[in-house]
């Protein structure tokens, strides 16, 4: 175990940048350097792909080379990721000067956020503002789909720019996939099991600066044409592509390297770095999700970055991995892509039970109803999520006696998951429930979800799939359990947790308000969509049967004002933090949370010295239940708990 | 940061935010930039209405010069547009005229040879030498052999109509060494296709396409010019 | 972490009952309105018979998911409303971190609802001969019926359609009728239909919503579904799989007609195709289309670089660009 039991004798020191603190702002390595290093690493990128492959007859008679394309984004990620300094380290153990220590960053300041800094709080924050820009970025897609699909006769975008906005819309909205773990689980999964530091601040680090350069790159296909595919990505489709399917693959690829290293980073840090006392039965829930949804995102993601990889090939130096006229097949893209689509909607929904279930025993004033059924429900979404892929393949022509296992194990996935409902049932059996913000939105959540999960029994029944699959029913279930669940689950999360990052809370009159406009426009915008699938209406269509214009102009009308309803998220989270400021720094929700017992915003060590946890966080009405944790444990006490752990730094304190 | 400084920041933001919305506004949805509509309907009298179009092999007025391109005849100045939406009034008859200077190029599946929804369902059919004389008398046809020649440049169908037409390439022998390389062609020897057929009442966007996959270079031929506006496919438009 | 007894207080009502009464009265009334008012209009209607086991099979699904929503809104709004905070309260609850009993209910029961969806899925599926769901190349659940190389109304021969999706259309093929293609889709009533759904180019996917037929449409691959028109009447078809631009534009629609009226119909357009030669010019009927074999040239078309395109190179090089006979039919 690398938990530091001897206070004071950790490696993490606080910040000394030793001969760089010299240099002017604008030549230390920040935000700038990388974008500097990352245009020129395109322009070289670009002539490389030029000068190997222009040639080809291919791109002389389609006037189109992807090379290049491909080329430059990868040297300009690589020139972006030099600029900001993540290879520094490396470059230091490669040439044998001891690499930098892993630094608190201080308390105060704008700079630190702007640069590769290696502090887990940084990161989070760092997360949360791109995380909600990128979401932002999504939903002004979503607003032009709506406004085109208001008639479907007139068309107020050309069909190839209608799918262009498509595309982006759907693919923008994955590129938050970290939406939960990226803010919260980095932020708060150490000060939850009691920890300073995680494990690889480095990756998470990396794992952030990543996410801008597949947003810029994914928006830059607007300006290539955009590309004709959706975010499912089908070939041969993708293969018959313009330039854009080029950005597409590679900020998606990008995205899923990203993914990979945050989940890894917080499985280890949950394994090694728990505090002495806070056994895996005292685990907060939310750090169960992270844990679980961590597996899913280090097994699914890298088969979706191998899958775009070889679509990348298959565009750029014409392999044949999906193409069926030259011995490929168009299967094994929609298998590759759907054996990581599935769990992939699952890293998507973990995260929201995750936040829920944490959320219901403060504002419920009562333990959390059944907590190892809560766990095993996630481990066994977690586990199920890898054996359900084919559902999305049962029209497709696979084998015909492989729809029937499939349906059977996509039926079995609504078990693990109906125990999250069990727990919060049970959590209310005479409880005294509070209605704060974050609790509006955790009640939400199970409502939409329990329509999405419905909805997914429906479509995982084979015969009632032959009419909603690709139609938008599937729509309006995807939307449900994503947006009605891993987003309201998100803003519950940020009214509830953002006083403990910043200090400040936002504000509770605007909040509700935001509740209120956003759930009754949600379900207004997304319920019909289940009557419309049913109806006929296929996805991703500019045109559709006149006879549904009206309940189109229903759900285009309740979106726009779904859209206002974000804005007013937006002017709640603007005006609270830039403006009115007003502080907390104490534990408003008298949670037992372990994060809650450090002050606000959390200083930057974490904690003065390693706690050690006496009790879990869902004791509420136990009498006399000791505290969470012991935050000042006299000298000793941390190192006697490890009695006979063999050696370490405190063993012979 | 001090209040004036966080005003100014968020202003900053905001109005950056603005200036990417009105630049996506003007150049996408309001279509600045994009290829013209030309107008058939003050053309029209006595319910009937004349289109012309040519298809090219290649094109030198745009970015993409080995793109295929089709391109509509303005009814008053009888210049050459380079783009595929044009306007017809509904309820009338479209005498449409192809000239096709594209050399041959076989159908995906032949069932397009055949002409299907003109009035008669037959296309007359002639072919001209680059001296602009014709080869010979026009004939109407029902069918445009792809198959055991190379007589089929592209296709002009209106799927929402029915209406499919084959439309020729101009005579092999002719075009072996003389196919007309840019755009719009004024040389070069050609066929010469015309048809009829009728608008419906009510009025609507109708999509054209080709049906010929012509777009070298991308898998199965259906990309590139195949699937942009103002190449091989467009709109056209029946204004009531 | 013992689970406890939660023991209700005498005076405190029987919360459990009030929920179940509650919830069993909304749920009886919300599964009659679904059987008896709405099961009959639910899509995707009844023209087919693959439609109409789709329509029970989603009625039945109703009628077991509504119960289930409404218990966990009922018990959901029950506890909102009874167990709310009241001002001024800042204790906390009682302390119940489990129940064995209830968790094992919930568990078992869930489970048994699940398993019972899955059996009669399943049924549902390989009842109607696969429930109008393309089955791939190598079906299993087939209709009843005989293949045979012609077509004869009245019998109990299957029709064979084959569906080509292309970018961005479809022809309709009848192997039975001489192999001719048509755009325009019949089928006769009462007949046991067999869809042959192939692809050109990319991946398409062929749902004719009112015959509850979906299949996708992959290049190269023979997608078979099964069904059996059952009333007179029009469809539409649309394309269901995102297949490039005019994806959205790629509908039209198709008919089911009388079998004496399909049977004159397939023939004038046989007759006609193969008075102009067109039937002669297309590929020989196979279950995959390979648009590079035509069989009056009689040799396998050349492909640039390994990519199939356009521009002339479909054709051999000695073929490319040779003079020939003027053009005619």
């Amino acid at each position: 175990m690398s938990v530091e039991i001897q206070p004071g004798s950790d490696r993490i020191q606080p910040v000394d940048e030793g001969p760089e603190s010299a240099r002017p702002w604008w030549l230390k390595q920040a935000f700038h350097t990388g974008l500097a290093v990352a245009v020129i690493g395109y322009f070289f990128g670009h002539w490389l792909g030029n000068f190997l492959a222009s040639g080809y007859p291919q791109n002389g008679l389609s006037d189109s080379n992807d090379v290049p394309i491909v080329l430059g984004y990868a040297f300009a990620v690589i020139g972006w990721l030099a600029g900001l300094g993540v290879f520094n380290d490396l470059g230091r153990l490669v040439i044998g000067k001891p690499m930098h220590d892993v630094e608190y960053a201080p308390a105060g300041g704008l700079a630190k956020y702007f640069k590769f800094t290696l502090d887990h709080k940084v990161v989070g924050i760092q997360y949360l503002f791109g995380m909600i820009t990128y979401f932002l970025t999504g939903g002004l897609f979503a607003m032009a789909i709506r406004s085109e699909l208001l008639s479907p006769t007139f068309h107020l975008l050309s069909p190839s720019t209608y799918l262009m906005v498509v595309g982006e819309h759907g693919t923008m909205m994955m590129m938050m996939t970290s939406i939960i773990l990226g803010p919260f689980g980095n932020y708060l999964v150490p000060i939850m099991i009691g920890s300073k530091r995680v494990a690889f601040p480095r990756l998470e680090a990396l794992s952030f600066w990543l996410t801008p350069a597949a947003y810029i790159i994914l928006l830059s296909g607007l300006l290539f044409g955009g590309f004709p595919f959706g975010w499912t990505g089908y070939a041969p489709l993708s293969v018959q592509a313009g330039q854009g399917a080029d950005c597409y693959y590679f900020a998606f690829g990008l995205m899923g390297i990203s993914v990979i290293l945050a989940g890894f980073n917080i499985i280890v840090t949950i394994v090694n770095y728990r505090a002495p006392g806070m056994r895996w039965s005292r685990l907060p829930m939310f750090v169960w999700s992270m844990f679980t949804v961590s597996f899913l995102m280090v097994l699914a993601a890298p088969v979706l970055v191998g899958g775009a990889y070889m679509t990348l090939l298959d565009r750029t130096f014409q392999t044949a991995f999906f193409t069926n006229t030259l011995g490929g097949s168009s299967y094994l893209w929609q298998n590759l892509f759907w054996f990581f689509g599935h769990p992939e909607v699952y890293i998507l929904a973990l995260p929201g039970f995750g936040i829920v279930t944490e959320i219901l025993p403060v504002f419920c004033r009562k333990p959390l109803f059944g907590y190892r059924i809560a766990a095993a429900g996630m481990i066994g979404v977690t586990l199920l999520s890898f054996f359900v892929w084919q559902h999305h393949l049962f029209d497709s022509g696979i084998n015909p006696d492989m729809r029937p296992l499939f349906m059977l194990t996509t039926e079995l996935i609504s078990i693990p998951t109906g125990l999250i409902f069990l727990v919060a049932m049970g959590t209310f059996w005479k409880a005294k429930i509070s209605f704060s913000v974050p609790m509006l939105f955790a009640l939400a959540f199970y409502f939409n979800f329990l329509i999405g999960g419905i909805s997914g029994v429906f479509l995982s029944d084979v015969p009632a799939d032959t009419t909603e699959h690709g139609s938008f029913f599937v729509m309006a279930h995807f939307h449900y359990t994503i947006m009605g669940g891993l987003i309201f689950a998100f803003m519950a999360g940020i009214y509830y947790w953002l006083p403990k990052l910043t200090g400040i809370r936002l504000n509770e009159r605007l909040g509700k308000l935001h509740f209120w406009t956003m759930f009754i426009f949600f379900n207004s915008t997304f319920l019909p969509l289940f009557a419309l699938g049913m109806a006929g209406m296929p996805r991703r269509v500019f045109e559709y049967a006149r006879n549904l214009e009206t309940l189109n102009d229903w759900v285009s009308i309740s979106a726009f004002c779904l859209g206002v309803s974000i804005l007013i998220f937006l002017i709640n989270v603007v005006m609270s933090t830039l403006f009115w400021r007003e502080r907390e720094v104490g534990n408003p929700w008298r949670s037992r949370g372990l994060e809650w017992q450090v002050p606000s915003p959390v200083p930057p060590s974490n904690f003065t010295v390693v706690p050690v946890v006496l009790s879990g966080p869902y004791e509420y009405g136990v009498k006399d239940a000791p505290p969470v944790a012991d935050l000042d444990p006299p000298a000793g006490v941390i190192s006697g708990a490890f009695v006979g752990a063999g050696a370490g730094p405190g063993a012979e304190a | 940061m001090s209040v004036p400084v966080r005003i100014a920041t968020l202003l900053v933001a905001f109005l950056a935010v603005v200036a990417g919305a009105v630049f996506i506004v003007v150049h996408y949805l309001l279509g600045v930039g994009g290829p013209a509509v030309v107008d058939y309907t003050s053309a029209a009298s006595g319910g009937q209405v004349n289109v012309v179009l040519q298809e090219d092999a290649q094109n030198s007025v745009s970015s993409k010069p080995d793109w295929v391109s089709y391109f509509v005849q303005n009814p008053q100045t009888k210049q050459w547009v380079h783009t595929t939406l044009f306007k017809v009034p509904a309820n009338t008859r479209v005498n449409m005229t192809i000239l096709g200077y594209d050399g041959c190029t076989p159908l995906r599946n032949n069932y397009f040879s055949q002409v299907e929804g003109t009035i008669g369902n037959t296309v007359s059919l002639q072919q001209f030498k680059d001296t602009g004389k014709p080869l010979g008398p026009a004939r109407n046809v029902s069918v445009v052999n792809s198959w055991s020649h190379c007589s089929v440049g592209h296709t002009f169908a209106i799927p929402g109509l029915h209406l499919f037409v084959p439309v020729a390439s101009p005579n092999a022998q002719l075009s072996a060494n003389s196919l007309c390389g840019d755009s719009p062609c004024t040389a070069g020897p050609y066929s010469l296709e015309k048809f009829s057929f009728m608008t419906p009442k009510s009025g609507g966007e109708f999509r054209w396409q080709c049906f010929v996959p012509c777009g070298g270079g991308f898998l199965d031929g259906n990309g590139g010019p195949m699937q942009t506006i103002g190449f091989m496919t467009g709109f056209m438009t029946v204004a009531s | 972490m013992a689970a406890e007894q939660a023991a209700p207080a005498q005076a405190e009502p029987r919360h459990g009952l009030r929920i179940f009464l509650i919830w069993l009265v909304l749920a009886l009334a919300a599964d009659l309105v679904i059987w008896f008012v709405w099961a009959p209009h639910m899509p995707p209607g009844d023209m087919s018979d693959s439609a109409r086991h789709q329509q029970f099979d989603i009625a039945v699904l109703s009628v077991t998911g509504a119960p289930v929503i409404l218990a966990v809104w009922v018990y959901f709004a029950y506890a909102l409303i009874v167990w709310r905070k009241r001002p001024g309260d800042e204790e906390d609850g009682p302390p119940i971190d489990g129940h064995t009993g209830i968790s094992l209910a919930w568990i078992i029961g869930t489970s048994v609802i699940v398993l019972a969806a899955f059996v009669f899925g399943t049924v549902e599926l390989v009842g109607p001969a696969g429930a109008g769901a393309g089955e791939g190349p190598a079906p299993i659940w087939k209709i009843s019926g005989i293949t045979t190389a012609a077509w004869t109304p009245g019998t109990k021969d299957i029709l064979q359609v084959q569906v080509i999706g292309q970018e961005w259309w479809w022809i309709y093929r009848y192997p039975q009728f001489g192999g001719f293609e048509s755009t325009r889709l019949y089928l006769p009533k009462d007949t046991p239909v067999e869809f042959h759904v192939t692809s050109l180019d990319v991946i398409h996917s062929f749902w004719a919503y009112r015959l509850g037929v979906k299949a996708d449409a992959n290049p190269g691959v023979d997608n078979v579904a099964y069904t059996r028109p059952e009333q007179l009447g029009g469809f539409t078809v649309r394309c269901n799989e995102l297949c490039g631009l005019w994806h959205g534009a790629m509908f039209n629609s198709g008919s089911v007609v009388t079998q004496a009226a399909f049977q004159k119909w397939a023939a004038g357009v046989r007759a006609t195709e193969e008075q102009e030669g067109v039937i002669a010019a297309l590929p020989g009927y196979a279950l995959t289309y390979d648009p590079t074999v035509i069989r009056q040239l009689g040799a396998d078309l050349v492909k640039v670089t390994g990519i199939t395109g356009g521009n002339g190179y479909y054709y051999s090089g000695a073929q490319a660009g040779t003079p020939g006979p003027p053009v005619s039919p």
